[in-house]
């Protein structure tokens, strides 16, 4: 999805050959339409991994390709000269054990000269030693957290959430450039450097995927797993979750940006600033329309893609919060039920995700949104007492 | 089919008893005839697959164009779900033993299946499956939305339409193992004397090893979605790490059914091929040994591949490697069955009426998805292109046009013998052609837009995919129509036409053309003898 403009030589003389060889079968079909894309192979690869794994399936590519031909070329050949109606006899021969042998040994043959790179590229793939630098990526329904562990960002942390506007998704405005593959924070790690990823979930089974690294992993909740890559051009590369995960599964990218050292270093230093500029005091007793404007903000974030923008939800698998029993209720429920979520439901346990203002504030929000007036403000340290319980 | 067989052996009332059981709908509710089973596990499976394919074209009506257009993502993803479960155990394996049950006891010359009564229940079975599943889009919450693979923990989210879904596969592995039962008691103790096993007709050699599939797998499908059902409703953590379970444990358990499943449903289909490509080449199948050994080495290697579903999900380099290994195994004997069939055709007298057209294009199709899976076998090619649609175009190759390709060509092969009348061939010719080009429009797309990265259940995409998106739907919308054709070809058939020889194809082989057109309500009620020239299909 990266359309990166420097293009690796070597590997674009492979595609370009390839290519020609297929888009001869294709004639017919008119190219260059709005937003064409023609592509006919693996992406462009930017790592030493991805490069390999390209070749390596050009490669099989080549070989299934041969030997497709070779076999349907013998078949061919039977359907023109061996008819009945050209008054061909039938022979009378079966079973022959030379014969046998020889498409026994041939192919196997075949599979062992192609198991040698695809065995050496597997192992490099896995190789997660040694990393310059490391990201645990949390995916959530339906977004992805971002920690970096080590390195000069170490203890940053945010949440990147698709950014295409929804009017575009509904066809009301036109589609941006890179509709769905844009996300509002991207994963920024610098150029050349071995970056090794920390894949987890909170709620269900996500995968982390960038075409262009050649990288794709599960993110398994409750289990750690780990993949790398070392991007060797800066740009911005994009993937998306790759395992089912429920209604948005859709509507979560991965962007990364790869940036020169010096912007790395730049861009962890105003992370950091930022981080702590941000920071809320947890003392602070907050006014009910201040509170409900932030709620407002936190709600649209992580809220609003179940329960909708209205509150009216899409039951009865995501329920109203307009006029809820929960939100109408007791604050300590409603509360307890944000922190904890609704195991065995998509409501997931937002007491990881958000901080304790955030949390007091979407309740606000929430209980004070739509026709729930219920004019209640929740501060910061009623939350705090609560997470304890 | 039925109705003009009624029609046809009205004349010869000596060898036709069953006018003394019920009529109307009670005859088909109480029947234990295998030819009337089967035409009823057909009958089933068709009006299953215009249920799977209507599915599919709403799946596709949505990806002719990106954007949002006509269904929200949560119905998407119950659409997608249900359109495999129904396509796979609704229609696929329903028309396959709907082929076993009128074939193989007049191919091994038995009066019927082993087992009637049970044979009765394991159709009847069905009905109430496909409620289940149909019905469960219904309920509050709607279909389950996760996938055939059923993934926890995202089955765990799902409504009770997930529990429908969960019986549904209950009731359809009881149908599945009682069929299997009867399959293997027929075929190992019910051939006329002097038919050895080796003798055998390839198709009876292909639903052996399936049987035994099936009984060895499907039980475990059964555990694993149970054990779903109690970390869903019971507390149990199997799948949940949170109470020490592993959500991956599912998919090790799922795929050990999942990839025998694989096999259930393409052996059969190479058995229909093994008769067809010798019948219309007017020849011997050339190695009838090697492809009887070449199918119980893929039954058996089936079993040791299930992880090459799961090389994203965090198995050890070892795992992997070892996965790979054995999967690149089953190219081997998957070869041996390809050779065997062009060595068939080579200096054979073809002629190409219209199961030979739907065997050829079974061999290219399946061909393609062949070899496509030795790309994926390739663990880090595998990787770049698990859940996109280069899958998708990888299994649709191998199941469309592998088991429903190779199904056609059997209802042809086999209809004169069904109807007592020849079918028409030009229609027959008209389904092919049109089947054939609207699959490759639909399909072949997909392998590019699996390669430049289009994850697979999604009901929108970026900008880059729109065009070959959109020439996949229009090849899916004129696949899906042209499927109407065979209602009219088999209906067509059933009310009259040429009358059929007792052995319409003068290169066919077998016993089940010794026997009139259309076949007697029952056959060989007296073991007929053996003749060797009838042997290897």
């Amino acid at each position: 999805m990266a359309r990166n403009s420097n293009k690796n030589h070597d590997v674009s003389r492979l595609r370009r050959g390839f290519a020609g060889f297929l888009m001869a079968g294709l004639a017919g079909i008119p190219a260059g339409a709005a937003n064409a894309a023609w592509d006919i192979s693996l992406q462009v690869p930017v790592t030493d991994l991805a490069r390999r794994v390209y070749d390596l399936h050009t490669l099989l590519t080549w070989v299934i390709t041969v030997i497709f031909v070779g076999v349907f070329a013998v078949v061919a050949y039977s359907l023109v000269f061996h008819r009945k109606s050209r008054g061909h006899k039938p022979a009378d021969f079966h079973d022959n054990t030379t014969v046998e042998i020889a498409w026994t040994i041939v192919p196997t043959l075949i599979l062992i000269a192609i198991a040698v790179p695809a065995t050496s590229t597997l192992v490099q793939m896995r190789d997660t030693s040694q990393p310059d630098l490391t990201i645990k990526a949390t995916g959530y329904q339906w977004k992805w957290g971002y920690e970096y562990v080590t390195g000069d960002a170490a203890g940053v942390k945010y949440m990147s959430v698709l950014s295409t506007p929804r009017d575009q998704i509904e066809n009301k405005t036109p589609k941006g450039e890179h509709y769905l593959l844009e996300v509002d924070r991207p994963m920024v790690v610098p150029v050349g450097k071995k970056v090794r990823m920390l894949l987890t979930a909170s709620d269900v089974i996500h995968n982390w995927s960038v075409p262009a690294f050649a990288v794709k992993a599960d993110a398994v909740p409750g289990f750690l797993r780990d993949t790398w890559f070392r991007a060797e051009k800066e740009g911005t590369y994009r993937g998306q979750c790759s395992e089912l995960c429920g209604k948005d599964h859709g509507f979560m990218p991965v962007v990364v940006e790869v940036v020169s050292a010096e912007k790395y270093a730049a861009w962890a230093a105003d992370q950091k600033k930022a981080m702590a500029a941000v920071a809320d005091d947890p003392a602070k007793v907050w006014k009910l329309d201040e509170l409900v404007a932030r709620g407002e903000k936190v709600y649209t974030a992580n809220c609003a893609a179940c329960h909708q923008p209205n509150g009216q939800g899409l039951p009865p698998a995501f329920p109203a919060l307009d006029g809820s029993k929960i939100v109408k209720g007791p604050k300590a429920a409603h509360l307890d039920i944000v922190i904890k979520g609704k195991p065995g439901t998509a409501m997931a346990a937002f007491g990881a995700q958000l901080n304790d203002t955030d949390i007091a504030a979407v309740v606000a929000y929430e209980r004070n949104a739509w026709n729930n007036k219920l004019g209640e403000v929740i501060q910061p340290a009623e939350v705090k007492a609560l997470r304890g319980k | 089919m039925q109705a003009s067989q009624h029609a046809a052996h009205a004349g010869h009332h000596e060898d036709d008893s069953h006018g003394h059981g019920p009529t109307g709908l009670m005859r088909w509710i109480t029947t234990t005839n295998h030819k009337d089973i089967g035409s009823m596990y057909l009958w089933f499976s068709f009006a299953m697959f215009l249920v799977g394919g209507a599915m599919s074209l709403i799946i596709r009506a949505e990806l002719m164009s990106p954007g949002l257009q006509y269904v929200a993502p949560e119905f998407y993803n119950q659409m997608l779900t249900l359109h495999a479960l129904i396509m796979v155990f609704g229609a696929i394996m329903p028309a396959f033993v709907g082929f076993a049950n009128w074939m193989i006891p007049m191919m091994i010359g038995a009066p019927d299946m082993a087992f009637a009564r049970m044979n009765n229940w394991s159709f009847w079975l069905l009905p109430p499956a496909a409620i289940l599943l149909t019905a469960s889009l219904f309920v509050p919450g709607g279909a389950a939305g996760t996938g055939w693979t059923l993934y926890p923990p995202l089955s765990v989210q799902m409504g009770m339409g997930m529990d429908m879904a969960i019986f549904a596969v209950h009731i359809l592995g009881m149908s599945s193992i009682m069929g299997s039962i009867n399959i293997i008691t027929t075929i190992l103790n019910m051939r006329t004397p002097g038919m050895t096993l080796m003798k055998m007709p390839l198709f009876c050699w292909t639903w052996l090893v399936t049987a035994f599939l099936l009984i060895a797998s499907m039980p475990i499908l059964a555990g694993a979605v149970t054990m779903l059902l109690t970390d869903r409703h019971f507390g149990t953590s199997f799948f949940n790490a949170a109470g020490g379970g592993d959500p991956v444990l599912f998919q090790h358990i799922f795929w050990f059914f999942g990839h025998p499943e694989v096999y259930i449903i393409a052996l059969p289909a190479f058995g229909v091929v093994s008769h067809v490509i010798p019948a219309f080449s007017r020849k011997h199948l050339f190695g009838y040994t090697s492809m009887v050994y070449a199918i119980a080495a893929i039954g058996l290697i089936s079993f040791f591949v299930w992880a090459h579903h799961m090389y994203v999900t965090g198995i050890p380099l070892t795992g992997q490697l070892y996965f790979m290994y054995a999967t690149m195994l089953i190219a081997i004997p998957t070869g041996v069955k390809v050779f065997n069939w062009v060595t068939t055709m080579w200096r054979g007298s073809l002629s190409f009426e219209t199961p030979m057209l739907f065997a050829l294009g079974f061999l290219v199709l399946f061909t393609i998805g062949g070899l496509t899976g030795l790309v994926l076998a390739m663990t880090a090619v595998d990787i770049q292109l698990q859940d996109t649609y280069y899958v998708v175009a990888h299994f649709h190759y191998v199941m469309v046009a592998g088991a429903l390709f190779s199904a056609y060509a059997g209802l042809y092969y086999w209809l004169p013998k069904w109807t007592g009348h020849m079918y028409h061939e030009g229609l027959g010719k008209l389904h092919f052609w049109l089947s054939m080009i609207f699959f490759n429009i639909a399909f072949f797309p997909q392998h590019f837009l699996g390669l430049a990265g289009m994850p697979r259940r999604i009901p929108d995409y970026a900008q880059q995919f729109a065009d070959f998106n959109t020439i996949s739907s229009w090849g899916s919308f004129g696949f899906g129509f042209s499927q109407l054709l065979v209602l009219v070809v088999v209906f067509k058939a059933m009310k009259g036409g040429v009358k059929a020889e007792a052995r319409p194809w003068d290169g066919a082989r077998g016993l089940e053309w010794t026997v009139p057109s259309p076949a007697p309500h029952h056959t060989f009620e007296n073991p007929p003898p053996f003749d060797p020239a009838e042997a290897h299909g």
